[in-house]
Formats: C-alpha cells, structure tokens, sequence
C-alpha cells in the first residue's frame, strides 16, 4: 500500500501533510492513514532538500568541505562546522591552541541557545500561540547580532577552520556576550509564565508521544529526544571533546518519556547552555586563535570518526581517506534521520490533532535529514 | 567497560572465522556477508557486549567491490565495535539487521537507493530520499555517470 491519495482497501483515508505546511518546518512530506481520527500508519517522503552534499564533498578539498555543511542543519551551523574541523584534526593530529578551543566551545553554546529559542518559538506557533513567537525572536537576535559582528555571517557562519578559528573575536566580544546573558536571565522567567506553565500547552503535551527508553536507543535517536525518555547520551559527557571536560554543566534528563518531558528538557538545556559560557566567557586565554597548518590538507590513508552534540542530537562525520587532498568517502550520520525514524512508531494509535505536538518536540529541521 | 583485547578474544571465541584490523581506533571486526545474520543477535544480547546502540551504518565503494561498514556501541558499557563486511560489487547482498536495530529500518532504505545494496529481509525496501524513477540508479557509486553533469570527479 503506496499510494498517496484517496482510501486505502481498508476504507482509510490517506492525507498528505507537506511538503508545503506551516507546522512542518521544513520541507517534509509525511503521507498519513487515518481512520477516523486515529493515525494507522505514517509514511515520511524524504528528499525534496536534498543537495548531495556526501557526493559533492568527495570533489572538495579538506578546508573546503566544511563550508557546505553548515546548509545541513542550519540552526546549529557552528556545531556542524566543529564537528568535520575536529575530523580533520584529529586525522592529521593538529594541536589546537587554548584560546581557539574557548572560542568555539562559546560560540557552539550560543549557537544551541539560538536554536533552542527557535524551537520554542515554532513549537508554541504550532501548538497555536503566535506570541512566544517574538519573545524568542528577541533574544536570538541578540545572538545573531554577535555572530555577525564576529564571524560576518547571522545563519551561515562558517567560522572554524582546521586548527581554530578564521578570526580573533572583536575586542568588544566580551562585554556583548555579558550584556547577552543579563538580558537572557530577565526574560526567562516569561518563557515559564506564558508556555510552560500554560494549562492548555500541559494538556496538549502531557501524555502524548510515549518514547520508551528501549525504543529510543533501538531508534537510534539522540539528543533531547532520547534525554526526554531518561537515556543519557550527551556526546559532551561520555565523550568530552575540546574543554567540555573542564566545565561545570549539568546533563538534562527527564523520565516522563512524553513530549512535556522532551520539551522540558530543551528549555533545562538553554540554562545549562548560559551556565557554560558564564564560566567561560571572563577566562578567554591570550594566543594564537588559529595553529599553524599548511596551506593544503593531506590526510594520511584511513578512516576517522568525531561525534559532536549539536542541538538536535548526536552529529557523526566519517571520514574515509586515501591520502589525497579530497576525501575518498564522506558520511555524516545526522540526529535528524534517526529521529524522524521514531516518528511512525510514536504516532501510530494516536489522534491526528496530537502529530503537530509530536513533530514539534522531535526538533526535526529537514534539511539535516536529507543533506 | 571491556578493553580491545579482551573484547578481540571474546569475539573470537564466538564467531570463529573473523577477522581483525590492526592499528584503528575502535575494534574493528571483519565478518562475510552470509555471516552478518547470524551474528548480530549475539552482539546485542550477550551479557559482557550488549552493543544495543547502532549508531552509523554506511556503505564504501571500493570500485572492485562495495563494503558495509557497520558501528556499534553499547549505551551501558561504552565500549565501540566496528564491523566490515566486503560485498560484490556487481550483486550487493547482505541480511538485514533492522529486527534488531531499528534505525537500521531507515539506514539501509538510504544504502539501498544510494549504492544498490539488497537487503534481505527488509520489511519495506523501497527508494527513501530519491524520488520515483531512480531505481536501478545508484547516484553515489563511483562508476556512475549523470548525463547532466552536475558533479565531476
């Protein structure tokens, strides 16, 4: 049973949700079978983003690539960025200088928060509220002012390089990135009053979307949607990269395995987020922002894998090398395909009106799906 | 949390006929095609592995030949196994795993439609990215030639 109009045999109806949809967020075609009100089954149609991107980077060089993988999951480009400049490092045993690592691992946190503020602007949208809406947008654009001051670019970054950083960060970096956090801490206490402690979005969340923890791992989804259900998987914790090993932060992890927990987990995050880079943002050493590398990258022969947390989840890039100045295969295992995977298994008996709850706190951003 | 040796030896003892690679990071563990089936349940329940996360599975086209690259973790003990598996490049076939790893379901829909791999023993192996049409094609191989050229190599 493939088609995607009309009824099923059974007497189903089958409806198209996307490509184009105000709640999908991303150009996601999901073909759903109803009967009555209760979902049967759902089918995601993936690959209306897709670029090619694994094919195209076998044609780019090592400091060329990693540009084209800040289009992936464009709401945590810095991470994405972070996660091939750390292949490549580690391939070619690049020392990366103290002060290169502090920038990142600051800019990698604000970039979370950015996107945890999105997502709940969006998720509140879905759901039907239209205010949270520009309460988040406010505080992003405070993030997104710093960003194009330091790196020249608000979505798009690309500001690491294999070694550190293409820039040094502007001497008012500091004072910008405090005066941040200060309007940050004034207006959370909003996000609690209007969302989460909103009887109509509780009952629309509570209950709905039961992810077993079993199920999460099986899955294979990561981030906080495996958090949600009790599953700790912070790549930051079990396999600390750059300085996360030498900072203060708390991993977030509910067991209400429901979208309230899930959601819940994200608005924690965004203040464990804050957490760091208030520890990190007076003690920024002085050096070199960027090791010293040759012009042109030549990785020896092997294969080499990095994780990184990004703000959807666990981030792979596997990198297959034949001692060339391109890549011979690249793979990038991204959060977003496994946990759109768990999609089915959730909605699967519930309503129609609950999906739009269920995606929202999936965090799914499609063109991390499809690359 | 087992070390590389050990886990090599216990390997060994349960599948006899694998092979290793020296000098990777993570174990890495080279089966035959016929053979993935019949190991994966043991990697996922035997009480000292219990490798229940998957957490990359890909394909490499090594132009003579195509391999599956399988890597396993286990969310209890943290240690890493990486599995190999040399398939023929002109009739790709391998059992599938996604009874037992269920994000396996969506990765090996993405080898099929990429690089032409069957999988057997799928519960529903059709095209996912690609659209209607591109069966037979298989865009990330190195021999394949689009008659528009976007990408030259």
């Amino acid at each position: 049973m493939h088609e995607v109009l009309g009824t099923t045999t059974e007497g189903d109806l089958i409806i198209n949700v996307g490509p184009q949809h105000p709640a999908t967020h991303g150009v996601l075609h999901l073909v759903i079978t109803l009967q009555g009100e209760t979902i049967k089954t759902v089918d995601p149609h993936l690959g209306y983003i897709h670029r090619s991107i694994e094919k195209m980077c076998e044609s780019l060089t090592y400091r060329q690539f990693i540009y084209v993988t800040s289009r992936m999951d464009y709401l945590s480009a810095h991470i994405n960025n972070h996660a091939c400049a750390l292949c490549v490092e580690k391939a070619m045993q690049i020392e990366v200088p103290p002060r290169a690592q502090y920038i990142r691992v600051i800019m990698d946190e604000l970039t979370r928060i950015a996107s945890h503020e999105l997502w709940w602007g969006a998720m509140a949208m879905d759901l039907g509220a239209f205010t949270p809406f520009f309460h988040a947008f406010r505080e992003r654009e405070s993030i997104n002012d710093i960003m194009e001051e330091n790196c020249g670019a608000r979505l798009t970054m690309n500001y690491m390089v294999p070694g550190g950083v293409m820039a040094d960060i502007l001497p008012n970096f500091q004072q910008r990135v405090k005066d941040f956090i200060k309007l940050y801490k004034s207006k959370f206490d909003e996000y609690n009053e209007m969302v989460t402690g909103n009887v109509i979005f509780q009952s629309r969340m509570k209950g709905v979307g039961i992810l077993k923890p079993e199920d999460a791992i099986s899955y294979g989804c990561t981030g906080p949607t495996a958090r949600g259900s009790g599953v700790s998987c912070d790549v930051r914790k079990y396999m600390p990269y750059e300085i996360y090993s030498q900072v203060q932060f708390d991993e977030v992890l509910e067991t209400g395995c429901d979208s309230f927990a899930r959601y819940m987990v994200r608005v924690r995050e965004m203040n464990e987020s804050i957490r760091i880079v208030e520890q990190l943002i007076d003690n920024i050493p002085e050096g070199d922002f960027q090791a010293k590398t040759k012009a042109v990258l030549k990785l020896p022969k092997g294969e080499f894998y990095t994780k990184v947390e990004t703000a959807r989840g666990e981030l792979g890039v596997y990198i297959v090398s034949e001692g060339g100045t391109t890549p011979y295969r690249i793979k990038f295992r991204s959060p977003g395909f496994s946990n759109l995977s768990v999609l089915e298994h959730i909605a699967r008996g519930s309503k129609i009106g609950d999906l739009v709850a269920m995606m929202g706190t999936l965090d799914l951003v499609i063109p991390d799906i499809d690359r | 949390m087992m070390t590389q040796d050990d886990m090599k030896a216990l390997l060994s003892s349960l599948f006899p006929g694998v092979t290793f690679e020296e000098g990777t990071e993570w174990l890495t563990m080279s089966v035959e095609p016929g053979g993935w089936s019949v190991i994966t349940q043991q990697l996922r329940h035997h009480e000292d592995l219990l490798l229940d996360y998957m957490f990359c599975l890909t394909c490499i086209d090594w132009k003579v030949h195509l391999q599956m690259v399988y890597h396993l973790t286990s969310t209890r003990f943290r240690h890493n196994l990486v599995i190999k598996s040399k398939l023929d490049a002109n009739k790709p076939a391998i059992g599938t795993c996604s009874h037992i790893w269920k994000t396996a379901l969506f990765h090996e829909r993405e080898v099929y439609e990429m690089f032409g791999v069957r999988f057997e023993g799928h519960p529903d192996l059709r095209l996912l990215i690609l659209p209607d049409g591109w069966e037979g094609r298989n865009p990330m191989r190195k021999d394949y030639d689009d008659p528009v050229n976007m990408i030259r190599l």
